[in-house]
């Protein structure tokens, strides 16, 4: 069973990487960019759980490890 | 001073901050590496020097604020002993929830390495009883990641309470975002845990102790905990 987690930062947080990227991408002429967030993503094998179970566990280690929740927010999606 | 130096891969300023306790205190401290799962006993003060930890991979300071070693230090800082946090140690502590907020990269996103000019809030705590109240010391930084960030109530909550106790200032000692080398929130380079025995900072005050380093600022906040230990004891 494969699932992805993707982090990304809170509204509000200010996210000098993805401002610089916006930049790169209108100076490079990319048109209708209003503005970037950048995140990151991790896909994750899973194997002998069943579909609820992954969700719960990931979202453990979503909060444990894989997000700062002081300025982060994830989303956990099992395939 | 008994003193334990955290060492995990990836930290590099274990070395100077393991001189300067030795220098200053007169006792050399125990290099205590990442998997072990006790402090020696009887320590005093537990430092999280500066480096690198596991790259900076995931977060900075991420995955050593995970490490076997980190339960002994939680428990060491809610006995109300010691934990002097040092750049990406600040970071470290941070995330292990030693201290409230993040470091997030710099405003201008440079590694800035260069030396910063810091106001000394209040000198009734173990970490600044070495300095006056107000004093403007010069401490080295070098660091990617030194942006303090935390919500506005935890930060209200920190001025509130006298827990910014190390703020960039000029060399003067006013507040001026000039000299805000990394952008942080009030201008904060250093903060108090709720109890006041743990400190966080991005700059090295071990990095400013001795003559042939060109300045000795950082000495007192050394001497300071020496000068705590010994009238606790």
């Amino acid at each position: 069973m494969k699932a992805r987690v993707t982090v990304t930062l809170k509204t509000g947080i200010l996210d000098p990487q993805g401002k610089a990227i916006e930049g790169a991408l209108k100076s490079l002429g990319v048109e209708g960019v209003a503005s970037v967030r950048q995140g990151k993503v991790f896909d994750i094998e899973l194997d002998g759980i069943d579909k609820a179970r992954a969700e719960a566990l990931l979202k453990e280690a979503a909060d444990k490890l894989l997000a700062n929740t002081v300025i982060e927010n994830y989303r956990v999606e099992v395939m | 001073m008994k003193s334990a130096v955290l060492v995990f891969p990836g930290i590099n300023r274990e070395q100077d901050m393991a001189r300067a306790l030795a220098l200053i205190s007169g006792r050399a401290p125990t290099m205590v590496w990442h998997a072990e799962t006790a402090l020696p006993a009887g320590t005093d003060l537990v430092v999280i020097p500066g480096g690198f930890s596991y790259g900076d991979y995931l977060r900075c300071g991420a995955i050593a604020a995970r490490a076997p070693i980190m339960d002994a230090v939680r428990a060491h800082a809610g006995n109300r002993g010691l934990v002097l946090a040092v750049c990406n140690g600040f970071q470290i502590a941070c995330e292990a929830g030693l201290l409230p907020g993040v470091l997030m990269r710099n405003a201008r996103l440079k590694f800035m390495c260069k030396d910063v000019y810091l106001k000394v809030e209040r000198s009734d705590t173990p970490f600044s009883r070495g300095y006056n109240a107000g004093q403007v010391i010069r401490v080295p930084t070098a660091h990617g990641e030194g942006n303090y960030v935390a919500d506005a109530e935890t930060v209200a909550r920190l001025e509130g309470e006298g827990r910014v106790l190390y703020r960039y200032v000029s060399p003067g000692g006013a507040r001026d975002p000039a000299w805000n080398l990394n952008g942080s929130t009030n201008a904060i380079a250093g903060i108090l845990n709720e109890g006041g025995n743990v400190l966080g900072m991005m700059p090295h005050p071990e990095n400013h102790v001795e003559a042939v380093m060109g300045c000795t600022d950082g000495r007192g906040l050394f001497a300071g905990l020496v000068d705590h230990v010994a009238q606790a004891a």
